[in-house]
């Protein structure tokens, strides 16, 4: 395993969430010639987001090249790519402009290990900047994350931080199973002092980013930094939450939800995502299913409203946030 | 004059409009009329496509598509496959399509396409797995080059972009031939991956079997185009117009095709304009939508008589041959009977297999659930 290689660490420097997906790119391009990368304005822009900046110029326009505006195209491209034995990484745009290439990942990218019985793997990494909190207008803020989890043969992660960002990527590109790559864009401007290339945990793995033993807070993606704000307050008054950033929708690391509220017995689940029929549910059924006896109180979710992402104007009221997160605790901790 | 003064056009146009139609209502290519007799001023084939062992070994195909198809349609009746999409009156553009290609070519079929997996060479057994419903897929799709069978309609053209693209990427001259439908033609994803085998100058060939039915709807509700072959204008290729029934012009057009696009001049695309002779499947009922007339005038264009009384007529073809063709595929025919007779054993697990390279521990579980609610829990038992 790569990250039991013994090199010394280049030394720690800043970096951004942007930056560490740019460099998980430019490594995984530089060790096999079969990683290419392509989407919608990737090349000479460097994508919307920067993200593929001078990968392009690094590796010629037959690895990194912009496509036309198909995402349809782009993922059956990828499809086809992967199928001939290529690594392909796709750009969509933003969340909801990758609705248009539902049909090539739900009924060809997702089976078709499956209906080949595993002669044609398709090593295809889906990169979807994803939630809202940047001031988007329409259509540039949902959290599509339940569509694609929901989805038998896809594995859906999304980092937390600058490290699994730039980890969980080269993960989900040497995976051989597709991997949807969701990028939390509010964090694309976090920044961590990294030394990389880093090698966190592998795909399927929860990571606890605060330790705590009162109540669980279940998170992942943009949710995360909210989460362990909203512990950072609770502290103050004596309440210590465990904060467990998921990292990986699919596999789900079920054993590390049971460890977290087994012990603690209080979960609140926390997505940016429509709450209803989201994947919070999946996780409140998951812990009523495998900690029932061990719970002081009813699961909580925190979640997205369920209406439309509202306009930039609104979103603060639409957006789970600490407070938010506070009062689940409070009711939490009230029962029991 | 304003860059949006249009006057002095309008004033030349009859119907004082500057849109205007930029299309011909064209006779498909043809080599053969409809009697088997070389049609004058027809399509020039290149000089091996006429060779006479060239032209039998197409009648052969042609004959062969037929015996199968005619077999797997036996087989549904008596409920050894789960359905059956039949190509009767289509085999020309299996045979075609499939002798257009070398074994380094990929092939995308469709649900309708099972002739030209069997002419491939795949074993009619693995070539109807998905039609038996024993899996989806029978067949290793890189052992032979030729995808799973598509059923969501044109979602596999963008498939062949991007494996003509990893072959020119790999420096490897293969080249994509994707069959699609006219139905085909009217999906989003048809006009995405024209558009980007165009624009990457892919080594595709989308060939369009104009069957003149979508299941139940005529092609004249598909579409307001007059051909579909000149779809491709729009996206800068090449296009053509040919007679699906006629194999020597099919051969033709296709081997022009794949030509230009191995050598690097790109994609292009083919309408075939053939008919379906069966109903949509063996589940469908024809006589709700159309006329025994119309059948009748397309069994009067037959791909396999017209190919056959031309070679009959210039001497490649005589009763010996034909009997020993009808020989070979009776025996063929036989075995498939034979494959047939007798369902596989199924096991619960092979539905969990391949989900991931690894399963998941969460599939583990479900699997188990399955193999105790079924009573599969030890090796080779359960019902």
């Amino acid at each position: 395993m790569s990250s039991q290689v013994t090199q010394v660490a280049p030394p720690a420097t800043p970096t951004t969430m942007a930056k560490a997906i740019n460099a998980a790119l430019s490594d995984a391009m530089t060790e096999d010639e079969k990683v290419v990368v392509f989407g919608e304005d990737v090349g000479a822009l460097g994508g919307v987001f920067r993200v593929t900046d001078g990968l392009t110029a690094k590796f010629g326009e037959e690895r990194c090249f912009d496509t036309p505006l198909a995402e349809a195209s782009i993922m059956g491209t990828a499809i086809g790519m992967a199928v001939y034995g290529f690594r392909p990484v796709v750009e969509m745009q933003f969340d909801a402009f990758a609705y248009p290439a539902f049909e090539q990942v739900f009924s060809h990218l997702a089976k078709m290990r499956n209906r080949t019985r595993g002669a044609v793997p398709l090593p295809v990494v889906v990169r979807i900047p994803y939630g809202g909190g940047i001031g988007g207008v329409e259509h540039h803020s949902d959290s599509s994350e339940s569509y694609f989890a929901h989805t038998p043969g896809l594995h859906v992660v999304t980092p937390a931080t600058v490290e699994d960002a730039y980890s969980l990527l080269r993960e989900a590109i040497d995976s051989p199973d597709p991997v949807i790559f969701f990028e939390p864009k509010r964090l694309y401007w976090s920044k961590a002092s990294v030394s990389l290339p880093a090698r966190t945990g592998p795909i399927g793995t929860a990571a606890v980013r605060r330790e705590g033993s009162h109540a669980t807070l279940v998170c992942y993606g943009q949710t995360v930094p909210v989460c362990l704000a909203a512990a950072e307050q609770a502290a103050k008054e004596g309440i210590e939450l465990e904060v467990l950033d998921l990292r990986s929708l699919v596999p789900l690391d079920d054993e590390a939800i049971e460890r977290s509220v087994g012990r603690t017995g209080r979960a609140i689940v926390v997505h940016e995502s429509v709450g209803f029929g989201g994947f919070g549910a999946e996780l409140a059924a998951r812990i009523a299913e495998r900690c029932f006896f061990r719970l002081e109180a009813p699961v909580t979710r925190v979640a997205g409203l369920d209406i439309p992402y509202p306009p930039p104007k609104y979103e603060h009221w639409y957006l789970p946030d600490a407070d938010r997160v506070l009062d689940a605790v409070d009711r939490a901790m009230s029962v029991g | 004059m304003t860059l949006l003064d249009l006057s002095a056009r309008t004033q030349e146009g009859a119907a004082g409009t500057v849109a205007r139609p930029l299309w011909e209502d064209s006779e498909p290519l043809r080599y053969l009329d409809e009697h088997g007799a070389p049609v004058e001023g027809g399509v020039r084939p290149r000089p091996d496509i006429l060779k006479p062992e060239t032209l039998l070994r197409g009648y052969r195909a042609l004959r062969f598509a037929r015996a199968f198809d005619t077999e797997a349609t036996n087989l549904v009746m008596q409920g050894r496959l789960a359905v059956y999409p039949s190509c009767r009156g289509q085999e020309a553009c299996e045979v075609a399509a499939v002798h257009a290609l070398t074994e380094q070519d990929w092939l995308l079929p469709t649900y309708r396409d099972s002739a030209a997996l069997v002419l491939r060479g795949i074993p009619a057994v693995d070539a109807l797995t998905l039609l038996r419903g024993s899996w989806h897929c029978g067949y290793d799709p890189k052992q032979w080059r030729t995808m799973p069978q598509c059923t969501p309609l044109a979602t596999q053209g963008p498939h062949a972009v991007g494996l003509g693209l990893a072959a020119r990427l790999a420096g490897d001259p293969s080249v994509a031939l994707c069959f699609l439908g006219d139905g085909a033609t009217s999906e989003g994803d048809f006009h995405e991956a024209c558009n980007s085998a165009a624009v990457y100058q892919a080594p595709v060939v989308f060939l369009v079997q104009n069957n003149q039915y979508a299941i139940s709807v005529p092609l004249r509700k598909q579409t307001h185009a007059t051909n579909l072959a000149d779809k491709a204008v729009g996206y800068g290729l090449p296009g053509a117009r040919v007679d699906g029934n006629d194999l020597i012009a099919l051969n033709a057009v296709l081997a022009e095709a794949v030509d230009r696009a191995r050598s690097g001049g790109g994609p292009t695309l083919i309408e075939a304009v053939t008919y379906r002779m069966q109903a949509h499947t063996n589940a469908d009922d024809a006589a709700r939508y159309r006329q025994a007339a119309e059948v009748e005038y397309w069994r009067e264009r037959d791909p396999i008589d017209r190919l056959g009384k031309y070679l009959t007529a210039t001497g490649a073809l005589d009763a010996d041959i034909e009997a020993e063709i009808d020989e070979e595929c009776e025996r063929y025919c036989e075995q498939m009977r034979g494959q047939f007779a007798e369902e596989p054993a199924y096991h619960p697990d092979e539905m969990f297999e391949h989900v991931f390279a690894e399963p998941t521990p969460q599939l583990l579980a479900e699997r188990e659930l399955v193999r105790t609610e079924y009573g599969f829990g030890v090796e080779g038992t359960g019902r």
